[in-house]
């Protein structure tokens, strides 16, 4: 019998985010009623975080294989083979609800439990990125939350020493109330060497090591699974509080005897702390676990056993030993300054047994928590087909050079240069292209092989057409991997929604799920790890929909990668993936039309995955074989914006020929996918190459050595200007 | 002078709790030298006889109380101190400055930036018209070198006599000036612009900007292992 001194009522459990239904079933499953201890473990294991109930069954659909897949999810992180006998080993996860509550903290650990789950793996991390999501520049909390999330994920990653090499920041008032932190990690192992995380060999002992545990956490991913209201700010003591220093000892010791042969398995704690790390091991492994909570280092006198279980203090591991490795181990975590402590050990019984005050504090099957967690098919409303917006609906007769600057001069398009230069983006020494290209750029250190990494998402389009919307989230990372002339490998996801409860929210997931799941299969990009953050939402106003996708690609020699800004003078510019025939464009959903002010929802652009495959992998040949020397891909803001952006950070200006007809602005700022702007010294071996593949392509100018852009005849404006205004964007604001 | 030559030169990197580019340093110094350089725990009380000790840059014990304050008393700078005390040359980047000056190696303290943020980017440095030293000896006066810096407390500071007696002195190394990268030229306000500091017998330099990072076109400048290079080439001679 277990220590129930306070047995739990269903009032408990629903104060611990239970529906009613999910408490029967515990009452069931137990032939008891729980005490607070185990009450909690279930509840934090049933949690949408945890147990992914709502998105289980759609993500299910996701393609997890292929020829170069290690690991796919299920394991801390997913694994993808790049050759030489090395595995990139990557996730992205979010870290929303306490950024929004404490920013600076909630960013940092977004950080250091997104690198935990890369180096458990055996691998050490070698790149961060982030995909950011603020409320509208003016409101009155973007400024804090802003600076606040930046200087956390520097905070963590420049101390820890991972260069954050890329990703996105975005801005739009459904953010107002719930900002959007994803950070994602990549790292590199031996791909014999990846480390798991299902317990193995009953009798062996269970290690807790790394910081103490603290009051700090408790219940954080059961808070991350609820809506936020005006009451949140009272929820500040369940954010987690980081140290990126003991992160470090705690990364470097994990190697170092990683590479020692005496771990048998080993998982980070963690959302849901010493729960989830706990029943994890032991329930992939169909074994049991028993720990004694009165041995794991603490930071406070007097917690309880539900404490000890529920706490998310940062910087710790639990993990399996080789019965003799204990000594091994414990002298490199006693170099490392670092807790080290026997807690328990594997079992045969298939229960988590948990000692306190010399009694049992909890005794309960293993099979419910994991087996019976809930999976909701939770109704969907039908997504309402929106129409095509004709493109002189958006009127405007101003000159393209005058958009150019007040788009470039926003918020949405403007430099992210105050943000990234907050990052450590060299460290390790391996980064050859860090923030503001298409794609980051990450040597493999001691070769000439790099991995090309990006995040991505359009939540514009992913409202009007969440199918669309999760396809185009992965084409735009596709393109943005060919455009440095990587071949795309796999992808991690993290799926950003309001309540799955509301059925016009779980059409946003479900469908853009699928539309993600055929475009990652057609392109052979499989999804080999990921997140779901759901419960988006502020007073009952969920966020757009952002499903961000984080792809990783790899480069034989990237000595051959090429950039996205101009090279050289009198270079040729073409669009790849456009003919000449074109002079109009998709303005449904774009940033122009944002931009026009107009409201409405209209179809974003159609995705051609067929036209996605081949003109990237035309482009990735044409890159290799030195015909390309720079490329961007076309995306928010159309060929315009694209083009203004090769230019602001090279030495040269371009003049680009106008069509005669149709609808200019279309054609400029239209959004129309599977497009990369390149140039090239040799025009006619490019164009050969395209229509020997069936690419369509279409010179549009030249790259001039006066710094201006030029459109047509009359349209004119110094690259200068169009910098200046890029540039002075975010420092303005943030000087508020 | 022959790369292969450097291959005699012994050169030692201090290793602390939080440094992280002890090892990015190792590999710049070894693609320079064809020889790999010792790395030296800070628990070691005494150091093997070494021509120079690299104390490279990071977050030594994260920066706490204040940064390099911690690596500053700790067992192996007493060592290094032993060492620059017998004229042996040492060389702190970044954090690795900071240390210096926490030991009293090196004069002033790096202070918090002006802007308040961390700053990572390419500066321009202009080296100073310096008295003897191995780390400017193969550089001229006035020579631009393109290196990254990464740092939060990088403020040089110093009361106005020290300064003008590093600049009577010749011992301001090198300077920030302007180049075409976006951004003010000082990256941190430092005073008079100050990126790097020799002590008064020249055999001892504090930098805020990272050589080791830029050792290859591919970081976006090899100035970095010219610099490095020049140091080396010069404690060999």
């Amino acid at each position: 019998m277990t220590q129930n001194d306070h047995l739990m009522t269903f009032d408990d459990a629903a104060a611990m985010g239970l529906s009613r239904d999910e408490w029967e079933l515990i009452l069931k499953r137990l032939e008891r009623t729980p005490n607070q201890c185990e009450l909690g473990i279930f509840s934090a294991m049933w949690s949408e975080h945890c147990s992914y109930k709502s998105s289980k069954k759609w993500l299910k659909t996701l393609p997890v294989d292929g020829p170069q897949v290690i690991e796919g999810p299920g394991e801390n992180a997913g694994a993808v083979d790049i050759g030489d006998g090395l595995a990139a080993i990557f996730k992205i996860e979010s870290h929303n609800h306490p950024s929004f509550i404490e920013p600076y903290q909630g960013a940092a650990t977004g950080v250091g439990g997104i690198l935990r789950d890369v180096f458990t793996m055996g691998a050490r991390p070698v790149a961060l990125l982030n995909a950011l999501r603020f409320g509208e520049a003016n409101h009155e909390k973007t400024r804090h939350l802003l600076g606040g999330v930046v200087a956390g994920i520097g905070g963590y990653g420049n101390c820890i020493g991972i260069p954050t090499v890329g990703g996105e920041v975005n801005f739009d008032k459904s953010y107002n109330g719930n900002i959007l932190v994803n950070a994602m990690a990549v790292g590199l192992a031996n791909s014999d060497r990846i480390f798991r995380s299902a317990a193995t060999g009953p009798g062996n002992p269970v290690i807790y090591v790394g910081a103490k545990t603290g009051r700090d956490g408790i219940h954080g991913a059961t808070m991350a699974s609820a809506e936020f209201s005006d009451e949140t700010e009272s929820k500040r003591p369940t954010v987690q509080v980081g140290d990126p220093f003991t992160g470090k000892l705690l990364m470097e010791a994990c190697l170092e005897l990683m590479a020692s042969d005496s771990v048998l398995s080993i998982q980070d704690m963690g959302a849901a702390g010493l729960t989830s790390s706990s029943v994890e091991m032991a329930s992939k492994g169909g074994l049991g676990m028993e720990i004694d909570l009165d041995l794991v280092p603490a930071r406070e006198d007097g917690m309880t056993a539900y404490e000890l279980m529920l706490s998310e203090s940062q910087e710790r591991m639990l993990m399996v030993l080789k019965p003799d490795a204990t000594d091994t181990a414990r002298a490199i975590f006693d170099k490392w300054d670092l807790d080290f402590m026997p807690i328990g050990q594997v079992t045969e019984t298939g229960r988590l047994v948990l000692f306190k005050d010399g009694g049992i504090a909890c005794d309960i099957p293993l099979a419910p928590l994991v087996d019976d967690a809930p999976e909701y098919d939770r109704p969907q409303n039908l997504v309402p087909q929106r129409p095509r917006l004709a493109s002189d609906k958006a009127k405007s007769d101003k000159p393209i050079t005058d958009l150019l600057q007040s788009m470039l001069g926003h918020v949405d398009l403007a430099s992210r240069r105050w943000v990234y230069e907050q990052y450590d983006s060299h460290v390790m020494a391996d980064t050859i292209a860090g923030p503001g290209g298409d794609a980051a750029l990450v040597r493999v250190h001691g070769s000439q092989r790099g991995l090309a990494i990006t995040t991505d998402c359009t939540p514009r389009y992913v409202e009007a057409d969440p199918e669309t919307g999760g396809k185009q989230a992965v084409a735009e990372a596709y393109r943005n991997i060919c455009a440095i002339g990587a071949r795309p490998l796999a992808i991690t996801n993290n799926l950003n929604f309001g309540n799955p409860e509301k059925p016009d929210i779980m059409a946003q997931l479900a469908q853009s799920v699928v539309g993600m799941g055929k475009a990652a299969k057609h392109l052979d990009t499989p999804v080999v790890s990921g997140n779901v953050s759901l419960y988006n939402e502020t007073d009952g106003t969920a966020i757009r929909p952002c499903p961000v996708v984080g792809m990783v690609g790899v480069i034989e020699d990237v000595t051959m990668a090429v950039g996205s800004r101009f090279v050289a003078a009198n270079e040729e510019i073409f669009i790849l993936g456009q003919d000449d025939s074109q002079n109009d464009g998709w303005l449904g959903a774009s940033l122009y039309a944002a931009h026009q002010g107009i409201t409405a929802i209209y179809a974003p652009p159609p995705i051609d995955l067929d036209a996605e495959e081949q003109t990237g992998k035309l482009l990735v040949q044409m890159i290799a074989s030195g015909t390309v020397t720079a490329a961007h891909d076309i995306s928010d803001g159309g060929l315009a914006v694209a083009i203004a952006e090769m230019s602001l950070h090279s030495a040269f200006g371009a003049h680009i020929t106008l069509p005669t007809s149709g609808h200019l602005h279309g054609w400029a700022f239209g959004e129309d996918q599977a497009r990369y702007v390149v140039t090239t010294a040799v025009g006619p071996s490019l164009t050969q190459a395209a229509q020997k593949a069936g690419i369509a392509i279409s010179k549009i100018g030249t790259v001039t050595s006066k710094t201006e852009l030029q459109f047509g005849d009359n349209d004119t404006i110094s690259v200068e200007e169009l910098k200046n205004l890029s540039e002075a964007c975010l420092p303005a604001l943030m000087a508020g | 002078m022959t790369l292969s030559s450097l291959a005699s030169l012994r050169v030692a990197i201090t290793v602390f709790p939080g440094s992280n580019c002890d090892r990015d340093m190792m590999v710049a110094v070894e693609q320079l030298t064809n020889r790999r350089p010792a790395l030296v725990w800070h628990k070691q009380a005494s150091l093997d006889p070494v021509d120079l000790v690299i104390v490279p840059g990071g977050f030594s014990f994260g920066d706490y109380l204040r940064c390099g304050a911690l690596a500053g008393r700790s067992p192996i700078m007493n060592a290094v101190m032993d060492h620059a005390a017998r004229g042996g040359a040492v060389l702190g980047v970044c954090n690795g400055f900071q240390v210096l000056t926490e030991t009293g190696m090196l004069p002033g303290v790096l202070i918090r930036n002006a802007g308040l943020r961390f700053s990572c980017r390419m500066v321009r440095l202009e080296t100073g018209e310096t008295m003897s030293s191995p780390f400017t000896q193969g550089l001229t006066a006035g020579q631009s070198l393109d290196i990254p810096v990464a740092h939060n407390e990088g403020n040089y500071f110093a009361d106005e006599d020290t300064l003008d007696r590093l600049q009577d002195n010749g011992q301001i190394a090198f300077r920030y000036v302007a180049s075409d990268a976006e951004g003010p030229a000082n990256p941190n306000g430092a005073a008079r612009d100050i990126a790097g500091i020799l002590s008064n017998n020249g055999r001892v330099m504090g930098m805020m900007p990272h050589p080791e990072r830029a050792i290859s076109p591919l970081h976006g400048s090899s100035d970095g292992a010219t610099l490095l290079s020049k140091s080396l080439e010069a404690l060999m001679s």
